[in-house]
C-alpha cells in the first residue's frame, strides 16, 4: 500500500516536473500537414520526415534563440475534406503560428480560404501554379512550378532543333497539370504536338499508345508521371525499339526510377530539382552546402537517400527558421519576415520571396539530367 | 511503320494482357463455381505472389527459381488460412456477407502488405533475357511468352484436374449442388478449401508472372483484381477455357480501344463491357443459360 502510494506520488512528481519545464520554455508552435499516408503518399511520408528531422536537429542546437520549436503533424491522407479539418484543428486548438505543407496542391487550395481569414502564414509544399498566381497575402510555396520544368525541356528542345513531340501523361492531377503546361508553353518555343496520350495511373501497359507515337511525325517523347508508370513506359518504348529520344518530368527524378526500369532508363533525360546531383555540382553552386548537409542528415535520419519532395519541407522549415530568427514571433511578424527572405539557398533552388512574388524560384531551379550508366549525368 | 504492323502490334499486346486477366479471372471462377462467393480478395493474391517472390528473391536472397515457388506455396497457404479464420467459421452466411468478408479480407491483406513491404514499386528480374522478339514488325518480350505458356498450362492442368481427378469431379460436383453431393458423401467443406487453395495459388502464380514485366506494389491487387473480375463474368464464370477467352477479349479491346480510338476510354472499355455482360447475357457469353444444368 506505501508502496503503491509512494509510486503515485513520484508519478505526480514527475509529471507535474515535465509541465513545469515546458511551461519555462514555451516551444513555438509550428503545424503541418502531409499526405503521409493515400495516394500521394510517395510526397508525404518523405516530407513529414524531412520536417521532423530538421526540427529535432535545431531543438539538438538549442533551438531559435533559446525557444525550442514544437513540430505537430497532421495527415491529410491527399484528402481536401480531411486537409481543412486538420488546419482548423492546428488554428483553433494547437494555436499554431505557422503551417507547413499540404503536400498536394489540391489539399492546399482546399485550406488556403481558412488560412486567408484566420490569418496564419502557410507554406505549401505542392508545386501547382495557381496556389501562388494569383499572390494570397497569407500563402507561399517552395515546390517548383510545373512550368519551370516544362521550359527546362523546351529549352533543350529548341537546342536540338527538335519541333514535333509526342506527349504522353498519366490521366491524375500531376499528369493533368503537366499536360496543360506542356501544351500551354509549346507555341512559345514554336513546338508542335503531334499526338497527345494519356495512361491511367495503375496501368502496366503502355505498348499500344507507344504504338501509336511510333507512327506518328514525332521527333521526341515527353512523359509526364509519377513511379510506377514511367518505368512502364520505358520499358515498353525499349520492347518496341522506339528511336525517340525520352523525355520525363521531374516526378521520377529519384533513383527507385533507375531501379524499376533497369536497362531501359538509359539515355533518358529529365528535369529535377538539384539534390539528385548534389555531389556533382561545382564548389561554386550556393546551393551546393544545403543540399549536402540536406542528404547527409537524412542518410543518417532514415537510412534512405533524401528527395527533392522532402527538400519542400526542409526549405519550408528553414525558411520559417529564418523569420523567427529575424525576430518574428506571431502570425503576422512571421508572414512580414517569410516575404523578405531573400537569396535563401534551400534545396529547391535560390528562393526570393516579395510581397509580389510568394514562390520565389526562377527557372535555374531545375537542372537537366540524363540517366548513364544507372546514374545521372548532369546535362550541360 | 505501317497499318498491318500496328495492329499485329496491338493483337500481341492485348494477347498478353488479356491472358493476366484470364489467369486472375479463373481464380474468381473457381471459388464462385464450389461456393457461389466472389472473392474480391483474389487480387490481394495476385499482388500477394508478385510482392513475396520479390520478398524471398531480395530480402531472404534465395535464387529465383527457389524464390517463386516457395512464393506460391506462401500465397496459396494465406489463401487456405483465409478461408479457415474468415470464411468457414461463418455458419449459415448469406452469399452477399461472404462477399463483403472477402471485401474487409482483401483490405487487410493490402494493409499488411503495406506495413511489411512499405509503399515502394519493386520490380522482378525476367525470367529469361530482356531482349525483344521481333515478329513481322511487332515485338514481344520473352517474358511475353512465359505469360502465354503458364496461362495454357494452367488451363490444361485444370481440364485435367477437374475432368479426370476424384477431387476435381467432387468440386464440380459441389458446384452443381451442395447438398447432393453431401449426400453422396463429399466433404463440401474440403472442397471449399481446396477452392481456396487452388485459386489463391493461381493468383499467386500470375502475380509472379507478370511482375517483371508491370512491376508489382501493394495496391496492385485493386486494379487486376478488377479487370479479372470482368474477364470471369464474360466467361461467365467458368473454370476453364472461357475465362481465359474472356480475358482476352478483354485485353484485345483496351489495345484497340487504346490504339484506334483513344487511351483515357481503356478502363471504361472494359467496364461498360462488364455492365454490359451483366445486363444482356449474365451467364457469360459461352454458357447457354441456367436451366439446362438441372
Amino acid at each position: 500500500m506505501l508502496g503503491k502510494t509512494l509510486a503515485a506520488a513520484q508519478i505526480a512528481l514527475l509529471v507535474l516536473g515535465v509541465g513545469n519545464s515546458a511551461l519555462a520554455a514555451q516551444p513555438i508552435k509550428i503545424g503541418a500537414l502531409f499526405a503521409v499516408t493515400g495516394p500521394a503518399s510517395f510526397l508525404g511520408e518523405p516530407e513529414r520526415n524531412t520536417a521532423q528531422m530538421v526540427v529535432a536537429e535545431i531543438n539538438r542546437a538549442g533551438g531559435i534563440k533559446g525557444q525550442m520549436l514544437e513540430l505537430i503533424v497532421y495527415d491529410t491522407q491527399g484528402d481536401a475534406t480531411k486537409a481543412v479539418q486538420a488546419a482548423n484543428r492546428l488554428i483553433k486548438e494547437d494555436r499554431v503560428v505557422a503551417i507547413i505543407g499540404p503536400s498536394t496542391t489540391g489539399d492546399t487550395m482546399a485550406v488556403i480560404p481558412l488560412v486567408e481569414k484566420e490569418q496564419i502564414p502557410l507554406i505549401s509544399c505542392a508545386a501547382g501554379i495557381k496556389i501562388t498566381e494569383p499572390l494570397k497575402k497569407w500563402v507561399f510555396k517552395t515546390a517548383q512550378n510545373d512550368s519551370l520544368a516544362v521550359a527546362k525541356i523546351y529549352e533543350r528542345l529548341v537546342r536540338q532543333k527538335i519541333s514535333r513531340v509526342a506527349i504522353l501523361t498519366v490521366s491524375d492531377s500531376f499528369g493533368s497539370s503537366g499536360r496543360e503546361q506542356l501544351k500551354a508553353q509549346a507555341a512559345r518555343f514554336g513546338i508542335q504536338i503531334e499526338t497527345d496520350d494519356t495512361y491511367g495511373p495503375k496501368d502496366t501497359d503502355m505498348t499500344a499508345q507507344l504504338t501509336r507515337i511510333r507512327g506518328s511525325q514525332a521527333q521526341a517523347l515527353i512523359c509526364w508521371g509519377t513511379n510506377p508508370g514511367p518505368a512502364v513506359i520505358a520499358r515498353n518504348a525499349k520492347q518496341l525499339g522506339l528511336k525517340l529520344p525520352l523525355y520525363m518530368s521531374h516526378g521520377v527524378s529519384s533513383k527507385k526510377f533507375i531501379e524499376l526500369a533497369g536497362d531501359a532508363a538509359e539515355g533518358i533525360t529529365l528535369p529535377s530539382g538539384r539534390v539528385l546531383v548534389a555531389e556533382l555540382l561545382p564548389e561554386s553552386d550556393r546551393q551546393k552546402k544545403s543540399l549536402l548537409g540536406f542528404v547527409k542528415d537524412y542518410q543518417r535520419h532514415y537510412n534512405k537517400e533524401g528527395d527533392h519532395f522532402g527538400g519542400h519541407a526542409w526549405d519550408a522549415v528553414m525558411l520559417l527558421k529564418g523569420a523567427i530568427e529575424r525576430g518574428a514571433d506571431t502570425p503576422a511578424t512571421i508572414r512580414e519576415q517569410l516575404e523578405k527572405s531573400r537569396g535563401f539557398a534551400g534545396i529547391g533552388g535560390i528562393f526570393n520571396f516579395s510581397p509580389q512574388d510568394h514562390a520565389g524560384l526562377a527557372s535555374d531551379a531545375f537542372v537537366l539530367v540524363e540517366i548513364k550508366n544507372r546514374d545521372w549525368l548532369l546535362v550541360k | 511503320m505501317n497499318l498491318s504492323q500496328q495492329i499485329l502490334q496491338y493483337i500481341l499486346s492485348g494477347l498478353s494482357t488479356g491472358a493476366i486477366y484470364g489467369l486472375v479471372g479463373l481464380g474468381f471462377a473457381i471459388i464462385f463455381s464450389s461456393t457461389a462467393i466472389v472473392n474480391f480478395a483474389q487480387g490481394e493474391f495476385v499482388m500477394l505472389g508478385g510482392m513475396l517472390s520479390v520478398f524471398f528473391l531480395e530480402v531472404v536472397k534465395l535464387p529465383l527459381w527457389l524464390a517463386v515457388p516457395v512464393a506460391i506455396l506462401t500465397a496459396t497457404m494465406t489463401g487456405v488460412a483465409f478461408e479457415r479464420l474468415a470464411i468457414r467459421p461463418l455458419k449459415q452466411a448469406t452469399p452477399l456477407s461472404l462477399v463483403i468478408i472477402t471485401i474487409g479480407g482483401s483490405i487487410l491483406l493490402r494493409g499488411l502488405a503495406m506495413l511489411f513491404w512499405g509503399k515502394d514499386t519493386h520490380a522482378l528480374p525476367p525470367f529469361s533475357g530482356n531482349e525483344p522478339l521481333t515478329l513481322a514488325g511487332a515485338t514481344i518480350l520473352p517474358q511475353h511468352l512465359w505469360i502465354f505458356a503458364v496461362t495454357l498450362l494452367v488451363i490444361t492442368g485444370n481440364k485435367l484436374f477437374f475432368y479426370y481427378s476424384i477431387s476435381g469431379k467432387a468440386m464440380r460436383a459441389c458446384a452443381h449442388n451442395r447438398r447432393a453431393a453431401s449426400l453422396v458423401g463429399i466433404d463440401v467443406q474440403r472442397m471449399v478449401l481446396y477452392s481456396f487453395a487452388l485459386s489463391s495459388a493461381i493468383g499467386a502464380m500470375a502475380g509472379i508472372i507478370i511482375a517483371p514485366l508491370t512491376m508489382t506494389s501493394y495496391d496492385v491487387g485493386i486494379m487486376l483484381g478488377l479487370k479479372g473480375f470482368c474477364a470471369a463474368i464474360i466467361g461467365g464464370m467458368s473454370s476453364g477455357l472461357g475465362t481465359v477467352i474472356g480475358g482476352i477479349v478483354l485485353g484485345l479491346l483496351e489495345s484497340f480501344g487504346a490504339g484506334f480510338v483513344s487511351s483515357g476510354y481503356k478502363d471504361a472499355i472494359a467496364f461498360v463491357i462488364l455492365l454490359l455482360i451483366l445486363i444482356i447475357r449474365p451467364q457469360g457469353l459461352f454458357h447457354r443459360g441456367e436451366s439446362e444444368r438441372v
